[in-house]
């Protein structure tokens, strides 16, 4: 790329690398032999799956009586999860459409895994919605298709409905960008392969070639899906939202929801990154790809976020008192110091003050507090969950209805079963796809490798020869 | 791209800069360049390559369109004409309530649609056997081929004779 290259610019990749070494470094974990850590790994998450299995096969036999939901609270586990795996969904597409309409040159290192996260989470998020309804084998009943009662239509008025096509329109289209992107990367896994595996790869390739002429298509399309996928990962969780504050409850009932989920949604999202690429740089060895710097970044967006976050519970609080309406100001009471006081405060810890040690350099640089700090802030992002949901429902508005819930051990393993689930599936995306995106880390190495830029650059390579003195910073 | 029995003659450069200035300098010797091949999409060498600029935005913007009339369409006629129900009081024809939906069938059909045509005006899908010169187009290698099925052994000499002036690490001569 010609771009001109601004003098702060990290290094994001780094070893002195060509094309080559990238194409070998990246490829090559989808040819050896798996690793122990990788068996061992693939192991533990497939045996959660199949309790994850287990627990859905008896949720539908025994039905829904077997999770403790109750009339007062109906919505539980189940909803928490489902909210927290789909904001969990939302930093890849943030990452690879956000960062692409902002030309940040760090999401190459990570984009390829983070997507893959996403239709990963999103997947595990879409499951609970659907074995929620109680009868599973009539969930079809949500979408609008010509049938023998009326016809009788869905309610298009409805935010519950509307959750259905955003969320499988989110799904789908983070598919098709993921998977587009990953074709040119597949065809060069294709052509260091042979056999069985080259015919493989070959099908699932779709025959790519590099012309000039297809690169310039696929370009173009990132491009628009892009800019399609940016209003489309924001009205996501808005919509998500719409599902808590479009209904008369207090505690639910406020404007504040939609910016507050999507913020939640975008923080909790880069959390799961970190925690995932963290392992997946150590290994597969990818620390020359996915650098402190790249860390570094994802670690200021989780700062803001955060920060937004817990501006949100702020305000929140405060417009309850304003308001001067007693209900509300008895739902965040009771939010804040009611019989679910530890989720709420669990929360506050977790979510808002925890990340703020983020402002401090050496800690966003440190990979050991960054693991520890995404775990906690993913604890917290299911804590705010569930105070949301619980604590609202726990205490309706009539008092001889008023209740407490926790978990069965069903509910518990659906829980642990879809966290199973989700690394079940992100393992083995890491044996058969890189997990770097090739080509395009390929084509920013001359803007961002530290043979080109950064204190041990040495190239002078035409155009670029006038960034090669500056020193990062 | 290609047809049975082609013969192309390509070389093999190893720098996207190197790519760039031959095409510019096939260009100036009115080569007739079949295709250019790169590991990654490569900035600046549409232009040289006199590629216009890809319409598939148009479509896009079409397809959205089509999904969200569609959609905002088919809400309508069932809930004014089909099947209509009073939800709340509200008006059959709720309008800020179609509103997500309408959003979602835009990006949902512009998507798909353009993601279908461009993979089908690329001539790419599963099971495609594509004509490859080279494995290593898709690791390191820039590549710049001749169709050369009707050229002439002096024709063919004169474009060897512009690979090796132009810097190219390797020319090879292949039946596709």
């Amino acid at each position: 790329m010609s771009q001109p290259v601004a003098p702060v610019r990290h290094v994001l990749i780094e070893g002195n690398k060509n094309y080559h070494n990238i194409t070998e470094d990246l490829c090559s974990p989808t040819e050896k032999a798996p690793s122990r850590e990788w068996i061992v790994a693939f192991s533990l998450a497939a045996a959660l799956t199949g309790f994850y299995v287990f627990c859905v096969a008896w949720t539908i036999w025994k039905g829904i009586g077997s999770w403790n939901l109750n009339r007062t609270i109906n919505w539980g586990w189940d909803i928490t999860n489902f909210v927290w795996w789909i904001g969990i969904g939302h930093a890849g597409t943030l990452i690879s459409a956000i960062l692409l309409l902002f030309r940040q040159r760090w999401r190459t290192g990570v984009n390829r895994a983070a997507e893959a996260m996403t239709i990963f989470a999103v997947m595990c998020a879409g499951q609970f919605p659907l074995i929620h309804m109680g009868r599973l084998w009539l969930a079809f009943f949500i979408f609008p298709f010509p049938n023998t009662r009326g016809p009788l239509w869905v309610n298009f008025n409805s935010p519950l409905l509307w959750d259905v096509f955003a969320i499988s329109t989110y799904f789908s289209v983070s598919l098709l960008f993921w998977y587009t992107g990953l074709v040119p990367d597949l065809a060069t896994v294709r052509d260091r392969a042979a056999g069985f595996r080259r015919k493989m790869y070959d099908i699932f390739s779709f025959g790519w070639t590099g012309s000039a002429k297809h690169w310039q298509r696929w370009e173009s399309l990132s491009l628009i899906l892009a800019g399609l996928s940016t209003p489309l990962v924001l009205s996501v969780h808005t919509i998500v939202s719409f599902d808590f504050a479009t209904s008369v409850i207090p505690g639910w009932h406020t404007t504040i929801f939609p910016p507050y989920f999507v913020a939640g949604a975008i923080f909790s999202g880069f959390a799961m990154v970190q925690t995932l690429m963290l392992i997946t740089r150590k290994v597969l060895h990818l620390e020359e790809y996915i650098t402190i710097n790249h860390i570094e970044s994802m670690n200021k967006v989780i700062v803001m976020t955060g920060t937004i976050v817990g501006v949100a519970y702020l305000t929140e609080l405060f417009i309850a008192w304003y308001s001067g309406y007693i209900y509300e100001q008895f739902a965040f009471y009771n939010r804040v110091f009611g019989i679910y006081w530890w989720s709420y405060f669990g929360m506050m810890f977790c979510n808002v003050v925890s990340p703020q040690l983020f402002w401090s350099r050496k800690i966003r640089r440190s990979i050991w507090w960054t693991f520890f700090l995404s775990i906690v802030v993913n604890v917290g992002m299911w804590f705010e969950r569930f105070v949301i949901i619980a604590t609202t429902l726990a205490r309706d508005y009539l008092p001889s209805s008023w209740s407490y819930y926790s978990p069965s051990w069903v509910e518990i393993g659906l829980f642990i079963g879809t966290i199973g689930l989700f690394f079940f599936l992100f393992l083995i995306f890491t044996r058969v796809a890189p997990v770097v995106a090739v080509a395009e880390v390929k084509s920013i190495l001359k803007v961002a490798g530290d043979q080109y830029i950064g204190p041990k650059a040495k190239h002078a390579h035409g155009h670029h020869a006038a960034v090669k003195t500056h020193t990062e910073d | 791209m290609v047809s049975d029995n082609t013969k192309v003659l390509y070389g093999l450069y190893n720098d996207e800069e190197e790519l760039k200035s031959a095409v510019a300098d096939a260009n100036h010797e009115h080569l007739d360049i079949m295709d250019v091949f790169t590991p990654f999409p490569v900035h600046g060498l549409d232009p040289i390559l006199g590629l216009q600029e890809s319409r598939l935005h148009v479509l896009g913007f079409i397809y959205g369109a089509i999904g969200c009339l569609f959609g905002f369409g088919f809400m309508t006629w069932v809930f004014t004409s089909d099947w209509p129900i009073l939800f709340g009081g509200k008006p059959y024809w709720s309008v800020p309530a179609f509103i997500p939906i309408t959003f979602e069938m835009t990006v949902l059909f512009s998507a798909w649609g353009m993601t279908i045509t461009f993979y089908t005006i690329c001539g790419l899908w599963p099971g495609v056997k594509s004509k490859f010169l080279d494995n290593r187009i898709t690791d390191n290698k820039f590549c710049i081929a001749f169709n050369v099925t009707e050229a002439s052994e002096s024709e063919v000499e004169h474009l060897k004779g512009f690979f090796n002036r132009t810097h190219a690490a390797e020319i090879n001569l292949k039946q596709v």
